[in-house]
């Protein structure tokens, strides 16, 4: 090991351990920033190593290093551009954009070294396995997140989409890959096996995500996100840097526990995801079938306005519907002007509300709700009995007290005890269901007043009629 | 098995173990974050991205090594960068809420 290699590979390790102390300090919110910011350093300095390591090698030419350039300052540039710029209802969709080219990148690697150092000779298995393996996930992950990204932002349909035949061609697909991988292996190296193989894996990534639903996405875009990691890990086995496969292996593990984590806390199993064709999510995608008539009590704007300036103690419950719509604006206004009338006002944030675990939590701090109204799920319950208003802005099922009895599709899952308040008004568009399908008593509970619309427009409207009963 | 190999594939499992380990139970408001900080080091394929472009030498791999630098570059810069605004709304609420005090 010459002097170079044994400080980068120490350099190497060093950044590794900051990725590991990272993640570590990313588990609770009082050290996360900073261990993002921990692991940021590891990656700085394994550029910089890198950086140093090529010019000192120096088997790099100026056409090279224009390329380079070039591709890492449009690369930052975009980047940085769009991560500052999108609005935090965005983000979903970004993270799996930033996913999508991760493993885009890990493929390129791939391919590039089986070109190249194959160049029409017999490779070792030991070399073509982990090309194969870096081709074909890096493809499945960047045709598949770039579907997600267009799910969650409304480009692609969030609708399952699920095309006649698509069992045979799923199959046809799998053996089409599973025969470049022969060909890859077995064989002197051709560039039209790793084209059969690349343009497969993109095929599959696309039969695999789109049919299944919007609602879902987020525990997709995890699962992509832990693939990528295992892409990125083979990669490093493919040029044999060790910094890659540790960071690699560290998010392909760390990733798929988060994605069970979030499966369940959706109430989903993975399986039951990745099977496609179930939930949607989307409130606006309600079929006829969901609309039956149930008892309940509509009411309108200003009445419900009428019951929040009267009111002493009010919890609003956002939804998937209000970050479908976009309503955090709206709704941190309509809690300003309620406080600053001496209404107690709190939000109760169940942990899957809003487009991903966490995610409601960031879209509210973003409208500069204060922290200490968001209550989370065990100290909201509580309240609720001394609650004298609830607001359900677009949440369904996290509110189903369906889920305290047995033998059906929510069983057990933890809800907000929203019925247990004084009054609960719900906004909502309509009487659909919840991406668990499964109808919500709390609507035509006595004490409970719906209210059809959209949750941008509707608050709107309540804070215009509550600003007239305060005044 | 070459010894290079036998590395590498200790590292691998070793660090598998590593972050199954490392990912105990975490909050649910942090599991957007934190899957944004996850994404973010698999950027470390930037590394990956520097390697081959030091070894190109035709225009097909020039081009490969563009797209390369490229997609590893969007994926380590926009991550870190869109990580780190997540989690700056957590710590940034109590100075925002005492503007909203003196208005």
């Amino acid at each position: 090991m010459s002097a170079l290699q044994t400080i980068s590979s120490l350099i190497y390790l060093i950044s590794a351990v900051c990725y590991v102390l990272g993640v570590h300090m990313m588990r609770s919110p009082k050290t996360a920033r900073h261990g993002n910011g921990l692991s940021a350093v590891g990656m700085f300095l394994a550029v910089i190593t890198i950086i140093v390591t090529i010019i000192v090698e120096g088997k790099i030419d100026a056409i090279g290093w224009i390329v380079l350039i070039l591709g890492l300052a449009l690369g930052i540039l975009y980047g940085v551009v769009k991560a500052r710029k999108v609005p935090m209802t965005d983000v979903p969709q970004l993270v799996s954009l930033f996913n999508a080219v991760g493993g885009g990148a890990a493929a390129v690697i791939g391919i590039f070294d089986y070109l190249l150092k194959g160049d029409g000779a017999s490779l070792s298995i030991a070399f073509s396995l982990p090309v194969l393996l870096d081709v074909i996930i890096g493809g499945i992950t960047f045709s598949g997140s770039l579907i997600a990204t267009g799910k969650l932002s409304g480009h692609v349909s969030g609708k399952p989409i699920t095309v006649p035949g698509a069992r045979i061609l799923n199959i046809i697909v799998v053996i089409a890959i599973l025969a470049s991988a022969w060909f890859m292996i077995g064989y002197p190296t051709n560039i039209w096996y790793v084209i059969l193989a690349l343009a497969m894996s993109l095929v599959f990534g696309l039969l695999m995500t789109l049919p299944i639903g919007g609602a879902d996405m987020p525990v997709v875009v995890s699962l992509l996100n832990a693939f990528t990691g295992l892409a990125v890990a083979f990669a490093g086995f493919v040029i044999n840097n060790q910094v890659l496969i540790i960071a690699g292996a560290l998010v392909g593990a760390a990733g798929t526990i988060l994605t069970l984590q979030m499966a369940d806390a959706m109430n989903r199993s993975v399986a039951n995801i990745l099977a496609g064709g179930f939930g949607t999510g989307d409130s606006d995608t309600s079929s006829a079938a969901d609309a039956v008539p149930v008892d309940v009590k509509e009411t309108s704007a200003d009445d419900i306005g009428l019951q929040l300036a009267y009111a002493q103690n009010v919890m609003i419950v956002p939804g998937y519907g209000l970050a479908a719509a976009q309503a955090q604006h709206e709704v941190a206004e309509l809690a300003k002007v309620l406080t600053d009338k001496g209404i107690n006002v709190n939000y109760a944030i169940h942990p899957v509300a809003g487009r991903m675990p966490g995610h409601m939590n960031v879209l509210l701090a973003d409208v500069n709700v204060p922290y200490e109204q968001m209550k989370q799920l065990d100290d909201a319950n509580p309240m609720f009995e001394s609650t004298d208003v609830s607001l359900v802005i677009g949440a369904n099922d996290v509110t189903n007290p369906l889920a305290r009895e047995s033998g059906n599709e929510i069983s057990g899952m933890p809800i907000l005890d929203v019925d247990k308040s004084k009054s609960v008004v719900v906004i909502k568009r309509s009487m659909s269901t919840g991406y668990a399908g499964v109808q919500n008593p709390l609507f035509s509970m006595d004490n409970t007043q719906m209210f059809f619309s959209d949750a941008k427009k509707g608050l709107q409207d309540i804070v215009a009629s509550t600003k007239q009963y305060l005044e | 098995m070459s010894e290079e190999l036998f590395t590498n594939l200790a590292i691998f499992v070793l660090s598998l173990l590593v972050g199954f380990e490392v990912m105990s139970k975490i909050p649910a408001t942090l599991q957007t974050p934190m899957m944004s900080g996850a994404n973010a080091i698999h950027g470390v394929v930037v590394v990956g991205a520097f390697v081959i472009a030091a070894e190109a030498n035709s225009w097909v791999f020039y081009c490969l090594a563009f797209f390369g630098a490229f997609f590893a570059a969007v994926n380590v810069a926009g991550g870190y960068t869109v990580t780190d605004r997540m989690l700056g709304m957590f710590d940034r609420k109590p100075a925002a809420k005492k503007e909203d005090d003196q208005k």
